[in-house]
């Protein structure tokens, strides 16, 4: 069968004590990452995709954060890890690239005395091999004139090579989990293509496990092997990538599918649209998350539903909506594409 | 929707240019260099209908909005609205004209001042012209606010108390609320999610529909510019490389700029991702 | 950035000529009196007032006037009248004085300002921080005027364990010195230790929120290593350019009225004894002498902010 997973997460959930409650980002989410894949956790504000990735690194750590559950690296509990072995995994096992290139290196040096310093904080190295091996990467990114911009300042890149460093010092320990928070969503669209080529280069030649987190279908469909769907804090649908787009079986699968612009096809009369916003994560309805904004919401919807496998040829495809596989398949289509319609009470404004 | 008057243009530019001068020196500043950030573009938008200006960033389309409305200086070109040349006049002749032209912003975080009541920010374009007053003033803010989807009582409301979706609403309740004939959306959606990206868009449709507006809609992200545009101008670095119907320049785009823009949009739709990827380039 | 320099010297050499022209204005064109009769001070005989009419050419054009004026400041032939004195000898007297009231004081802010501050700030929200914040409120709220008496009053004359008053060069005897100066010392600092430790807090929980610090742990470095290398290097870099200003003001002789009670022989004493008489050739020679100070460490301020941090230097045509 497929080799053991690399990275193991389990229930996981994330709490935050806030002056109005408790807000629980994160309400259990489970995924296996097996080497040289790529899981994509797709979400929009408040989804609990970036708590996720941060959280599998330690970042969420804090007074006021309770989490629970597990995340186990090859048999180690990272949730559990000591700060100094935590430390010691960052950047030498697992790797994180954000979204901001810009915001996410330090003003004051130059980019290459901050890749060296990743290193050296791993590995006895002397600042002129450091030097060496970051030209190396950058070459291996795709920086031009790597010897020279190794000495540049973060401003002195443009966007798209700023990303590239950060991916640059992202492996420069040679990580087995990659993980990208958001990694294109600040870039011009001609510049997110070559950094999505880059990462599937990578994910290639390396065989580097990839979490990508992202709020853009059009991206995952690009790299992803395996797809999350996240609303609220909780996983709404799992499968494989072509489960997902061809067979989505959950409304809010539905919804966001429907309404993204296509050029390939005719422009729609009207786009296809999610009535309502993202809940708050203070005053969530009983059952499931989605009702205030579903179309297609029923007597059984405020009991919660359990994220399950609810297709008997697709033993992993799993989703959390009490419709039957028939009604979910008829009333996924709206004026012969997968959306979501209006409930009827709520405005066209 | 798309009515062609006969008549001028409701928006005509020509030629326009805005450079910004690289100053250097020692003891007095020498302009060495420009920044050429619009580099002579020319476009018209008709009444009621949709022109895209579609660009990333540098591309000079946010500094080409500004110029238009008078914002900031052109340094030379033509802009006339309703066939009158308004490039260069003052402050005091253009002061009549803000009412006819009006725009949104992309950040809904940023352009609603915070210490103002919804009600007055959506209300003080029209006391300031003098429009209405009082209760009266009241009644048709709170109407505006009805049409674009959200409710009277948000009237006094603070604009922390809402969504990006919904501060985005409020910034078009207040560029409607004189009526223009013209609203340019300077990347209006791009800062929302998705799903509230396409409620925007739907909004932004009907109110052309109901109010005969017409659009300079300005966006990096072209497949919302082509959902939208009845026509659409693609800019790169200052200057229009193409410009023609929407579907004219998607399905059949002449220049090198235009298709390796389409080219790059992401499809969501793996089928054909990997026959593109596998396959030539577009 | 051999460029920056430049230009900020050459600034630097416009304002103070903009200062000098006002000092000139203000002294010597607007008051209603004659300026020759200011000069003389009260008590002035007519042929003292006539000499002076002669002396600085109050009958010439007022840019005459002011090449005159400024002809005396550079030659030294700055005289405050009763007695007569040279103004610049007296200010040059008094630097030494002055400076090591400066330095000292400005050695001990820094230290223990810089210290509260980094404590508050990586305690944020606890006892600690709470703490050291009445500290620094209560070292910003008491004025000098009180904290200087009251300090000489049980620490020197109570206890004896400092002495009362005066100066003592370096020169002469260095432990008399320096105890002659740890109270005056702890007085000027209070304030300042109040204000940069807020300073600091306040930046660096700034900075802590910053992308490049989560970046900085998500690369494994060490709590130290962030604390040290990203947070507080950051942090530091507005500190600095205050640090520049209110140093340049304290040597200009703003701690004049810790000077005096104190007993201090320097250039704000002898300002303050100027105002008090109301001479006015000593207030013109230590407004220009404190301009010049100031606007040196504004521009010396200018220039480590240029190098501290890169993305100033591009200045005038920024990428992108």
């Amino acid at each position: 069968m497929s080799p053991e997973p690399l990275l193991s997460v389990s229930d996981l959930r994330v709490g935050f004590a806030t002056e109005e409650g408790v807000v629980q980002a994160v309400d259990g989410i489970s995924f296996d990452l097996r080497p040289g894949e790529v899981v994509a956790i797709v979400g929009e504000s408040g989804s609990g995709k970036s708590v996720t990735a941060q959280t599998i690194i330690g970042l969420t750590r804090a007074n006021n954060a309770r989490i629970e559950g597990s995340v186990m690296l090859e048999g180690e509990d990272l949730l559990s890890a000591s700060d100094s072995d935590l430390r010691r995994l960052r950047g030498e096992r697992i790797a994180m690239v954000f979204q901001d290139p810009m915001t996410s290196f330090n003003p004051v040096y130059r980019i290459g005395d901050q890749i060296v310093e990743a290193i050296r904080a791993h590995r006895e190295t002397s600042k002129g091999d450091g030097r060496q091996r970051v030209v190396e990467l950058f070459e291996a990114v795709g920086i031009p004139n790597a010897e020279r911009r190794v000495d540049d300042y973060p401003h002195e890149f443009s966007g798209g090579m700023r990303q590239r460093a950060m991916i640059a010092m992202a492996l420069a320990l040679e990580p087995e989990v990659l993980i990208a928070d958001e990694p294109t969503t600040a870039l011009d669209v001609t510049i997110q293509a070559q950094i999505l080529d880059l990462l599937e280069q990578l994910n290639r030649e390396r065989n580097l496990a990839t979490i990508l987190i992202t709020h853009d279908l059009g991206v995952v469909a690009e790299v992803a092997d395996r797809v999350l769907v996240m609303y609220a804090g909780k996983v709404v649908e799992e499968g494989t990538l072509d489960e997902i787009f061809y067979d989505p079986q959950h409304p809010y699968t539905w919804g966001l599918l429907g309404s993204l612009t296509r050029i390939d096809r005719p422009r729609p009369h009207r786009l296809p649209q999610i009535a309502g916003s993202p809940p708050s994560l203070l005053d969530l309805p009983d059952g499931c998350p989605f009702r205030p904004r579903c179309p297609h919401e029923f007597s059984k919807c405020p009991q919660y539903p359990g994220l399950e496998a609810r297709l008997p040829e697709a033993a992993d495809h799993r989703d959390r909506c009490w419709l039957t596989p028939e009604e979910k398949k008829a009333k996924r289509m709206v004026e012969g594409q997968i959306g979501l319609e209006p409930p009827p009470e709520v405005r066209q404004a | 929707m798309n009515d062609s008057a006969s008549g001028p243009p409701l928006l005509e530019v020509t030629d326009l240019v805005k450079h910004f001068p690289i100053k250097r020196g020692i003891l007095i500043d020498r302009e060495v260099d420009k920044v050429r950030a619009v580099d002579g573009v020319s476009f018209r938008v008709e009444q009621g209908e949709t022109l895209g200006l579609v660009g990333e960033s540098g591309s000079g389309k946010s500094t080409a909005c500004r110029a238009v409305l008078q914002l900031i200086k052109p340094t030379s070109g033509s802009v006339r609205f309703e066939g009158r040349e308004i490039s260069g006049i003052g402050r005091r002749e253009m002061r009549p004209l803000r009412r006819e032209m009006q725009m949104i912003f992309q950040d809904p975080y940023a352009s609603l001042n915070p210490r103002k009541r919804i009600g007055q920010i959506v209300g003080d374009p029209l006391k300031r012209q003098g429009i209405a007053s009082g209760s009266e003033l009241r009644r048709q803010v709170q109407e505006l606010l009805e049409r674009v989807g959200l409710s009277s009582e948000h009237y006094n409301r603070f604009p922390h108390e809402f969504s990006g979706g919904q501060r985005q609403r409020i910034g078009i309740a207040r560029a409607l609320s004189l009526k223009p004939k013209l609203v340019i959306c300077d990347e209006p959606v791009s800062a929302l999610d998705v799903s509230i990206q396409a409620q925007i868009v739907n909004l932004l449709d009907d109110l052309q529909d109901e109010f005969g507006l017409a659009y300079l809609f300005v966006a990096h992200d072209i497949g919302v510019v082509r959902h939208i545009s009845d026509r659409i101008a693609v800019m790169n670095e200052g200057k229009i490389v193409e410009q023609g119907s929407a579907d004219q320049v998607c399905e059949n785009p002449q220049d090198g700029y235009t298709k390796k823009l389409l080219a790059a949009v992401p499809i969501p739709d793996p089928r054909e991702s990997r026959e593109r990827h596998s396959g030539s380039v577009q | 950035m051999t460029r920056f320099i430049l230009r900020r010297l050459v600034a630097m050499i416009g304002v103070l000529f903009a200062v000098s022209v006002i000092v000139f204005v203000v002294f010597m064109v607007l008051p209603k009196q004659n300026p020759a009769q200011t000069l003389a001070g009260k008590n002035a005989t007519p042929g003292l007032v006539k000499n002076i009419e002669e002396e600085w050419g109050f009958d010439d054009s007022l840019p005459v006037q002011y090449a005159t004026m400024m002809k005396k400041v550079f030659t030294g032939e700055l005289t405050s009248y009763k007695p007569r004195l040279p103004v610049d000898d007296r200010i040059i007297e008094g630097v030494p004085a002055t400076l090591s009231l400066a330095i000292g004081a400005a050695v001990i802010w820094l230290f223990f300002g810089l210290l509260l501050g980094y404590l508050s700030a990586i305690r944020a929200g606890g006892w600690l921080d709470r703490i050291l914040t009445g500290v620094s409120i209560a070292g910003i709220s008491i004025p000098v005027f009180l904290l200087a008496p009251v300090l000489l009053y049980f620490l020197s004359y109570k206890l004896e364990i400092f002495p009362n008053a005066q100066y003592v060069a370096f020169s002469e005897d260095p432990y008399e010195w320096a105890r002659h100066l740890i109270l005056p010392w702890f007085t000027l600092a209070l304030l300042s230790i109040g204000f940069y430790s807020r300073v600091l807090r306040s930046n660096m929980l700034d900075v802590m929120n910053e992308d490049y610090v989560r970046t900085a742990r998500a690369k494994g470095l060490s709590e130290r290593k962030v604390m040290t290398k990203h947070v507080l290097r950051n942090s530091l870099i507005p500190v600095i350019t205050l640090f520049g200003l209110d140093f340049g003001a304290t040597i200009a002789g703003t701690a004049i009225i810790t000077e005096a009670i104190f007993s201090i022989d320097g250039v704000g004493y002898y300002a303050a004894e100027a105002v008090k008489k109301f001479e006015l050739p000593p207030i013109m020679g230590v407004a220009l002498y404190g301009a010049f100070f100031v606007v040196l460490l504004n521009a010396l301020v200018d220039i480590a902010y240029a190098y501290l941090d890169p993305r100033v230097r591009l200045g005038e045509s920024a990428s992108e």
